[in-house]
């Protein structure tokens, strides 16, 4: 494995006419949990849409998954290659039963030991095993949010991209939720690149942290010492 | 009291056919949420593929021919969707639509060429040559009951056709295999995915082209079973699934246009109003002089689920909750 999970270099996105990223550069650390913050409309998202190669944005730019160059795979060829996204809005199958949706999270695998890992997630996150039967668009607003995480999760990836976890979850959720991050990182070793508006929460438990502004990143450093900076502070901390 | 079993017989025999037509309209329409108008057409080709292999080029048995054309009719559904249909931007359903209104054009107009518009007159029928392995020979099961199933009236006094029996075993046993391919398979999980949520398949690494692909390939081949099975009944020829389309378009939205159980309900419940309402409420000699008018029916049964409850009975409702 090489010591960067993920190199992103001199990203650029549009939106037709509008420039939403204009050349970010962001390095994951293999093993780490990397927070990238920002105000809406800062391109967060985009970032990570266009990291995976979703549709809807035209992006240039390099990026490298431990160590190999994805910036022309298609979104299905970079989960085949150990990247799993969980994009804002959940990213579940709603329609399906929650077993079900964990049964796709391990689409691209081919190992038997895909049960097992249900098991796993299974005893990770209790809750989704009483709703087991249930279709996932019926579980609430943090249910799914598990659901979403360990539907990611059963790709075994070497890095997981978190789109804005905590949106529209109450405050005790979501502290439940990241601190089940943190242990997943530490147990697992899932490097993980989380965009979040909670700064607080994320750079508790992240090693680095981005901030981007409109488009481009105005910070970057170790969480403990852009904890401490006024300006993230003033910002995004509520100081 | 006869009269009314006899609607409700007419009328389950009929529905059987607008089901096998449904069934495939229901599977494009998960994969894709559009309407397929083709769909008919392309049963009905599959039909002459069989007719082909069956009668007028090799005489193969009909199953073995049967077999082969839902095989063609795979090919010709995976090509349509990769060639016509793939580059177009699938939320936006017009032109799609339109594209499945002119194959629907191109295949009626094609076949009619070839095969002309006149019903054949030597059609096999599936239900009584399948290979019996030695152990039970559906036809000849049949046919030691032909005193009960005639197209004369039977002891009861009614009158059921022999291959209705055999048509909605075959119906049944078409939806196992549906349900077993969509349940119990990881590419029918797929593409329960796809249906359910796009962009989720594509994070899961699955390739939606390949899937949709597969989707038309499904609904295409199980079209063409279909119309090999009805077209003994309702003639061969190539308007043999104008008037069904219609029947089957009612079916599929009443059962809900997500639903395969739905569609074969529905089949049978459009089939049975239809007779029932005809029957009773009609005055059929006067209706039947305009050949379009029984056409009404379904029409109506359309703008009513429409209106009232538009997911159909058993079709999803999105559910979401954010």
């Amino acid at each position: 494995m090489s010591d960067n999970m993920l190199e992103v270099h001199d990203l650029t996105a549009s939106y037709g006419q509008v420039d939403v990223l204009r050349g970010v550069n962001i390095e994951v650390k293999t093993g780490e949990v990397c927070v990238i913050l920002g105000a809406n409309g800062a391109g967060k998202t985009t970032t990570l849409r266009s990291i995976c190669n979703m549709p809807v944005v035209s992006c240039s730019g390099t990026i490298m998954l431990d160590g190999n160059d994805i910036s022309k795979s298609d979104t299905g060829a970079t989960v085949a290659q150990g990247m799993a996204h969980v994009p804002q809005g959940r990213g579940t199958f709603p329609e399906l039963s929650t077993l079900e949706n964990l049964q796709l999270g391990a689409y691209v695998r081919t190992d038997n030991e895909v049960n097992d890992d249900i098991d796993r997630w299974f005893q990770m996150f209790p809750v989704l095993k009483e709703r087991k039967n249930q279709a996932a668009g019926s579980l609430s607003g943090g249910e799914q949010q598990m659901l979403a995480v360990s539907r990611a999760l059963m790709a075994r990836p070497k890095l997981l991209l978190l789109d804005e976890p905590s949106l529209g979850l109450a405050p005790i959720i979501i502290e439940d939720l990241f601190g089940t991050f943190k242990q997943i990182n530490e147990d697992e070793g899932t490097t993980m690149l989380i965009v979040e508006q909670n700064a607080n929460l994320a750079l508790s438990i992240a090693q680095t942290a981005y901030v981007l502004e409109t488009g481009s990143i105005a910070l970057s450093g170790p969480a403990a010492e852009l904890r401490n900076d006024p300006a993230v502070q003033e910002a995004y901390l509520g100081a | 009291m006869t009269l009314f079993l006899q609607r409700c017989i007419d009328g389950l025999q009929n529905g059987a056919i607008y089901s096998v037509v449904a069934i495939p309209m229901v599977l494009i329409f998960k994969a894709t949420t559009l309407i397929n108008f083709a769909q008919g057409e392309l049963a009905m080709i599959g039909a002459f593929f069989a007719f082909v292999f069956a009668v007028q080029a090799f005489s193969l048995p009909i199953w073995l021919a049967a077999i082969i054309a839902m095989v063609l009719a795979a090919l010709l559904g995976m090509g349509i969707e990769r060639t016509l249909l793939r580059s177009f931007d699938p939320s936006d359903h017009l032109p799609i639509v339109l594209i499945t209104l002119g194959v629907f054009y191109i295949i009626n107009a094609f076949a009619g060429d070839i095969w002309n518009y006149q019903a054949q007159p030597e059609v096999p029928n599936l239900l009584y040559d399948m290979p019996n392995f030695g152990f039970w020979d559906m036809g000849e099961w049949m046919q030691g009951r032909s005193s009960f199933f005639t197209s004369e009236e039977n002891r009861l006094g009614l009158r059921i056709q022999h291959d209705s029996v055999g048509l909605i075993g075959a119906l049944l046993l078409m939806l196992l295999a549906l349900h077993f391919i969509l349940n119990r398979t990881k590419m029918g999980l797929a593409f329960r995915g796809v249906s359910s949520n796009t962009e989720s398949s594509r994070l899961v690494g699955i390739r939606v082209g390949r899937i949709l692909s597969f989707g038309w390939a499904l609904a295409c081949s199980f079209g063409a079973l279909g119309a090999i099975l009805v077209a003994p009944r309702i003639t061969l020829q190539p308007n043999m699934m104008l008037t069904v389309l219609v029947y089957a378009l009612a079916s599929a939205a009443f059962g809900g246009l997500d639903s395969v159980g739905g569609a074969a309900l529905g089949g049978f419940v459009v089939g049975l109003l239809n007779s029932l309402v005809l029957g009773y409420v009609a005055d059929v000699d006067r209706l039947s002089s305009l050949t379009a008018a029984p056409l009404v029916m379904p029409v109506i049964l359309l703008l009513v689920v429409l209106w009232f409850k538009p997911q159909g009975l058993f079709g999803t409702k999105t559910v979401e909750r954010v």
